[in-house]
């Protein structure tokens, strides 16, 4: 036990495969005590796999685990916690109807012939929330807790199983400044404590902060660590990426033509009470950049007419469209590659010629007949402009990696020749290659005069596509950054409602 | 999709042929008249529920309906309508049975489950109350008699009359699934409804139009037995035949998350079920077992397609990465 040279953990040729993708491949990490690891990747580099795997969602196909040098096997979440790893989820999962100390030792109470001890599970609790600095009674409904102090409940359960490793997957995207640096100092305050954090965040201005250390995922494999003292934005992104930023992103933004979409207060049902006002014109790339819950993919929504409007005027080339569902919105000329492909960009069971031909049907249809050929051609051609690697048209979309999905949903949308092309999260879970093609084909799409609108929570793609970025905080447009404005701390500023700074 | 329908053939090839071996009246023109008259039948019912079993939907009001439009026939004639009027009365009102289905599912966002249980309760009920739960019969409305109950003889069989509505009713319910492209929409939202609204298709309505065709089908389904029968009872006439309507489609490899189907899976699946009852009656096991069988049978066969698909899968998985090594 008191060899310190040993380390807490170490992950060793680490092998993980899903349908379609090799998630993992070749794996290394290790974890030191007292230490703050922070794990950062583009998306899809494998990280949320990594900790899964760690945490005991998922098994690894292949490489050894060892927790304080004796090899481990974790299968479930309850091997992981026995082993004293706890994973924080992004999405956190907390029984709202519950209070906070009932939320602590879900799974875990302490009872009697079944009869839970109340006295003791508060008892507790109110220990653990001590620790993580919550000053509330035990008693509090968790619904009633904003999401930063959710997080913290989460943090306290971790700490009711004894956990020593405490995995927090991008515990900020969906936090306030404050609660972000409260979150620091809970972090900080852990450490001391003797407990070893791994940090995963998308944010590299976080990560500065926080981390001891740093290990670069890409593309399922290790592609780099940094020490302490060489820790820096420009170091991290190099690996990440595995080129200079300059030849990721080529963006040559060339002179706007005339205004694709303007709105005018509109507004979403989700945040009915403001009104968006903003134009995207011909050929601009334009980004949407804000939190978790910022509203950004409700605003997509509704230009797409998933949600209608509740108000306010909506204008395409000029004229006034009220799209009230997705296909009256597809005959106005716009379309959204949503932020969840699974659910609905695809029709996952269904094959490639399947896919690549629902918007389409329509138009080549003979008196509502499917006109066969004319959808092998629209899938053919697809495959190939795409460049999506598949077996064949009849593969099942399902089986493809993310990449190809997502090409396919681009290029489903492409064959109807939008006007606006809406992109949320367009980059989420694919590969780096993939990742490249996505933006060559929006850097392309905007010089054949498409207007662009992107959102997304990776700041690197916001700074490198974006001709003009919209910030949103809380359902509001807080502030438009131009090119020569755009820069973490601006988004940032804007992003958790600071608008002074702008 | 094509080997799920060579499962369900295979099984119908067994029975039919282990029945045959096992008792020669079996293929005797009278009993196949009759296996293919009450195969016709079901596999109707079966048709019109897997379009809402496709969409992810169900329908339990089909018996019901069955019911309801077989006492009002009863009623019409007895108050000497126009046969023609009637039969096209009844119909309208199957088909907007099917639309307030649709509407109350998609509009009200009501669990089709929940809906289609109360229909099953509400029309049998009114059927009941209309008919002051008497038994009627159809008088001799001779055109109406051959044309829903009727024969045609080729050579010394005589093919029923249901026989002929089937091969209609499948024609076109397997051009509107296979050929059209609202037949490929409602495979689409019966796989991921979002996804396909996503895709700009109009999902609402055309889950409508899938419980108008599955009522439409049991109004149809109401006249044949009635006429077969000849006689209704309001209380009993369809009972329990949504459930041999949903173990058709299932059987025939529709699933009830949805998106799969095919018309002929269905009607052989129908066929079987049949085919079951017949054989439990010529081969001597008692009928208080028939249930009993047929639930058996139905549940092999539908784990044993789980299991092929299971392992069909797998082996896709496979191809596919190694094709990438």
């Amino acid at each position: 036990m008191g060899d310190t040279q040993t380390p807490l953990l170490e992950v060793t040729a680490l092998e993980k495969q899903f349908p379609g993708v090799r998630a993992l491949h070749n794996v290394d990490l290790t974890l030191n005590r007292d230490e703050v690891l922070a794990v950062v990747g583009e998306n899809g580099a494998g990280k949320s796999t990594l900790m899964k795997i760690l945490a005991g969602v998922h098994t690894s196909d292949a490489g050894t685990i060892r927790i304080e040098g004796k090899e481990t096997v974790i299968h479930s979440v309850r091997d992981a916690q026995a082993q004293g790893i706890a994973l924080i989820h992004q999405e956190l999962n907390l029984a709202g109807n519950l209070d906070i100390a009932a939320n602590i030792f879900l799974g875990n109470e302490p009872h009697t012939a079944g009869f839970i001890d109340r006295g003791r599970i508060h008892a507790e609790a109110a220990g653990h929330l001590k620790r993580v600095g919550l000053n509330f009674p035990t008693d509090t409904l968790v619904a009633d807790l904003t999401i930063g102090h959710q997080q913290l409940v989460e943090i306290a359960k971790a700490l009711s199983v004894d956990a020593r490793i405490i995995i927090m997957d991008e515990p900020t995207s969906s936090l306030s400044q404050t609660e972000t640096e409260n979150l620091f100092k809970v972090v900080h305050d852990l450490r001391s404590q003797g407990i070893s954090i791994i940090y995963i965040s998308h944010r590299l201005g976080e990560v500065m902060v926080l981390a001891d250390r740093v290990v670069v995922l890409r593309d399922g494999e290790n592609a780099g660590e940094l020490a302490d003292n060489q820790i820096s934005h420009n170091a991290m992104v190099k690996l990440m990426v595995g080129r200079d930023l300059s030849q990721f992103y080529q963006r040559n933004a060339t002179e706007p033509g005339s205004v694709v979409i303007e709105a005018e207060n509109l507004r979403t049902p989700a945040h009915p009470r403001s009104g968006l006002s903003f134009s995207v014109r011909e050929g601009e790339i334009v980004g949407v950049a804000g939190l978790v819950g910022a509203g950004r993919t409700e605003l997509l929504q509704t230009l797409f007419g998933v949600t209608p409007a509740v108000g306010g005027t909506l204008k395409i080339d000029g004229k006034v469209i009220h799209p009230r569902t997705p296909l009256e919105a597809i005959q106005s000329g716009i379309v959204l590659a949503p932020e969840d492909r699974k659910q609905h960009g695809l029709i996952l069971e269904m094959s490639v010629r399947e896919n690549a031909s629902l918007p389409r049907l329509r138009m080549d249809q003979k008196a509502g007949a499917i006109d066969f050929s004319a959808e092998i051609e629209v899938a053919a051609g697809m495959v190939e402009k795409m460049d999506i690697k598949t077996p064949g048209l009849e593969q099942v979309v399902q089986y493809l990696s993310g990449g190809n999905q997502q090409k396919m949903v681009l290029g489903k949308w492409l064959a109807m020749k939008p006007r606006l092309l809406l992109l949320d999260e367009p980059t989420r879970g694919i590969d780096v290659g993939s990742k490249q093609e996505i933006y060559r084909l929006m850097e392309e799409l905007a010089a054949g005069g498409v207007a662009i609108m992107f959102v997304s929570s990776e700041m690197e793609e916001v700074l490198g596509m974006a001709d003009r970025a919209l910030v949103m905080h809380e359902g509001v447009i807080t502030g438009e950054l131009n090119r020569d404005q755009l820069s973490e701390e601006a988004v940032m500023q804007l992003a958790t409602g600071n608008k002074a700074a702008a | 999709m094509k080997k799920n329908i060579l499962g369900i053939l295979g099984l119908f090839i067994f029975i039919f042929g282990f029945t045959a071996v096992s008792n020669e009246n079996f293929l005797s023109a009278y009993n196949l008249q009759n296996l293919v008259k009450w195969s016709s039948l079901y596999a109707i019912m079966g048709i019109g529920v897997a379009f809402v079993i496709i969409t992810g939907g169900i329908d339990l009001s089909i018996g019901s309906v069955i019911g309801l439009v077989a006492s009002l026939m009863a009623l019409m004639v007895r108050s000497e309508w126009n046969p023609t009027v009637a039969v096209l009365v009844l119909i309208a009102l199957s088909v907007g049975i099917g639309l307030v289905h649709g509407l109350l599912v998609t509009k009200m966002k009501l669990q089709p489950f929940v809906v289609t249980l109360c229909g099953l309760l509400f029309y049998r009920g009114i059927s009941r109350w209309t008919t002051d739960n008497q038994s009627m019969g159809y008088g001799d409305t001779e055109t109406l008699n051959s044309f829903f109950s009727g024969k045609m003889a080729i050579g010394s069989f005589g093919l029923p009359a249901p026989f002929f509505f089937l091969v209609v009713v499948a024609i076109l319910a397997g051009i509107f699934l296979n050929r059209t492209i609202w037949g490929r929409y409602l495979l689409a939202l019966g796989n991921n409804e979002e996804g396909a609204r996503y895709s700009g298709i109009g999902t609402d309505r055309l889950k409508i139009t899938a419980y108008v065709i599955c009522s439409f089908l049991a109004g149809l389904s109401g006249l044949l037995f009635a006429y077969e029968l000849d006689s209704v009872q309001p209380a009993q006439t369809g009972e329990f035949y949504e459930l041999y309507a949903i173990a058709a489609a299932v059987l025939g490899g529709c699933s009830l998350r949805g998106g799969q189907g095919t018309i002929l899976g269905v009607i052989i699946a129908a066929a079987v079920i049949r085919l079951l009852r017949n054989s439990i009656n010529l081969l001597g096991i008692s009928t208080h077992l028939e249930y009993a069988i047929i639930g058996m049978v139905i549940l092999c066969g539908v784990a044993a397609d789980e299991i092929i698909k299971r392992v069909m899968a797998r082996r896709r998985t496979a191809q596919v990465t190694s094709a990438k090594k």
